[in-house]
């Protein structure tokens, strides 16, 4: 009898631990998710919903926010400019750092062990440092509000991480695949083409996510370099599509909205790569 | 490669040096020593800046225990972790600018956040969270740790999975207690996943956090909100450009990280030979 007791009395304390446990994850992911939501929900309101009615769910639910955003400035023409050079930076920086991690790994030479951590130990260099001297010469060579410009900015500042993510990839494929191919006849650039790239596509996805993220999101660069409005990003866009449209706000919510949807929808359908990307510089240790 | 990173970095960094010591007007100009970095340490909004940076610094601590707390939790694996995991990320993959906009509406004086505290009867909370020159900064630094604390939760918890369970089992056994259990087991374990995430965050919060402050505060109210990054991007981009003193403030930032980060790191030298 006792003893029946003192189980009940154990497992009640479980439970009260669970259910507090579970309290603390649901307040927290509440508050991790309520921006987005009211992101959400106020792109669909009205003006006049909007006025008395700030966290509760839209009604009318009104779609012409969207449009109207997608009008409100040159909207389409950021995206466009996003896309462009998100895609550019991301292809050619990825090409790049496949061939050099494929050295790094796979034709070591004298020196290229230093050489190695000299570029990863380069992670820690903030882009502002940067901008001053390159603003100077961007606008000596007129590489200002152009496209090679800033891509070439961003294929160089997301080397470092790549080279990095790549190169230790690279180095857990045996050696035995490389000398077999070369007896066959293979060039260093077929191996790294028919065997080095499709054994390492998850690395690939995950590292064309994790610099796509970042350069979409970037705000500073695109900000300094891309002075010319039909030449900004969204992320430049939006900033200044705010002050000008900022009485109505849900407009406002419509555009950031569209501006984010890309990566919410590669979030929620690559989850995976997602967190294994953004973790990867940790793995090591 | 070598072309990238040499124009990238290389070459931005020497000729940093070199501006940083000239009167820069347009693309060069003549060499004046010292005097741009006199007056840049000698001028007030840039001592506030760099104040109000090591104030940010106090995040470290805090993202630390948040990420410590939560991701033990979700190691503990209770109904619908996945769902947390995938909730508590989300924050970390949104654009700065486009989470900048949004809390600054939600936090205005009659946004959303005010008109619910209104709404609960808690109106002495309702504050001027960004519009008060003493709150601005504090905000600001709930927003960083709301975004970046995502990244903390997952970087441990996939640390805490490649731990051996049997060390936990044991512990199960040996009576310890939620607190004991993370004291003595889950913390020595993530030991070097802590200390990446710490020198990581500290790196962010000296000198990557210009979107927040450009989409929150643009530096406001007044000063209040003033970092070394807003400074240096005043220098270049806005209508009194004097880059030789933006050349000198981006040198002082960029010692004082690296000075930051070789101490941090030579102090876990001596701590590890300790021991």
């Amino acid at each position: 009898m006792k003893e029946m007791s003192k189980r009940t009395g154990v497992s009640f304390e479980r439970a009260t631990q669970k259910a507090i446990k579970q309290l603390l994850l649901i307040i927290v992911a509440f508050i991790a998710l309520y921006p987005l939501y009211w992101l959400i929900i106020t792109a669909f309101k009205t003006q006049a919903d909007y006025l008395v009615n700030k966290f509760g769910l839209p009604w009318p639910i009104m779609i012409g926010n969207i449009v109207t955003a997608l009008r409100g400035g040159r909207f389409a023409r950021w995206f466009l400019n996003s896309t462009i050079i998100t895609a550019g930076s991301t292809l050619a920086g990825t090409t790049i750092a496949c061939l050099a991690a494929f050295a790094f790994a796979k034709m070591p030479f004298r020196g290229s062990n230093a050489i190695l951590n000299f570029v990863i130990s380069l992670m820690v260099v903030p882009p502002v440092v940067m901008i001053v001297p390159l603003f100077i010469l961007y606008a000596q060579i007129g590489f200002t509000s152009t496209y090679q410009g800033i891509i070439v900015l961003y294929v160089g500042l997301t080397m470092p991480f790549s080279v990095y993510l790549l190169t230790n990839f690279f180095k857990t494929i045996p050696h035995d695949i490389v000398d077999s191919a070369m007896m066959d006849g293979c060039s260093h650039f077929g191996i790294l083409w028919r065997i080095y790239v499709p054994l390492s596509a998850p690395a690939l996805v995950t590292l064309i996510i994790v610099n796509a993220l970042w350069i979409w999101n970037e705000l500073l660069l695109a900000l300094v370099f891309l002075p010319k409005d039909k030449m900004r990003t969204l992320m430049v866009g939006i900033t200044a599509f705010r002050s000008r449209l900022n009485l109505d706000i849900p407009v406002t919510m419509a555009g950031l909205l569209l501006s984010t949807l890309p990566m919410i929808i590669l979030y929620v359908v690559f989850q995976r790569f997602f967190i294994r990307g953004l973790t990867a510089g940790a793995t090591k240790g | 490669m070598g072309l990238a990173i040499l124009f990238v970095y290389g070459y931005p960094i020497i000729r940093l040096f070199d501006f940083s010591m000239r009167r820069i007007r347009g693309a060069s100009g003549p060499f004046i020593g010292f005097d741009n970095y006199r007056f840049v340490l000698r001028n007030p909004i840039f001592q506030e800046a760099v104040r109000h940076n090591l104030f940010l610094l106090v995040g470290v601590p805090i993202l630390i225990i948040i990420a410590l707390i939560f991701a033990s939790l979700l190691f503990e694996q209770l109904k619908g972790w996945k769902f947390y995991r995938f909730a508590f990320f989300l924050p970390y993959i949104l654009a700065v600018p486009v989470i900048g906009i949004v809390f600054s509406y939600l936090l205005m004086l009659h946004g959303a956040l005010n008109e619910t505290l209104r709404f609960l009867r808690l109106d002495f909370l309702a504050l001027d969270w960004i519009g008060s020159p003493n709150i601005a900064l504090k905000t600001l630094l709930a927003i960083i740790v709301w975004k970046e604390m995502g990244f903390g939760i997952v970087l441990f918890f996939a640390r805490l999975m490649s731990v051996s369970e049997e060390i936990y089992d044991a512990a199960k056994i040996d009576g310890a207690n939620w607190w004991q259990t993370l004291w003595y087991i889950t913390i020595p374990q993530l030991q070097i996943v802590i200390e990446f995430f710490a020198i990581v965050t500290i790196i962010n919060l000296l000198s990557w956090i210009f979107a927040y402050v450009y989409t929150i505060t643009r530096g406001g109210p007044g000063t209040s909100t003033q970092v070394m990054e807003l400074w240096i991007f005043n220098k270049v981009a806005r209508g009194a450009p004097n880059p030789g003193m933006g050349a000198a403030a981006s040198v002082i930032l960029f010692l004082g990280t690296i000075v930051l980060i070789f101490t941090l790191l030579r102090l876990r030298m001596r701590v590890g030979e300790e021991e």
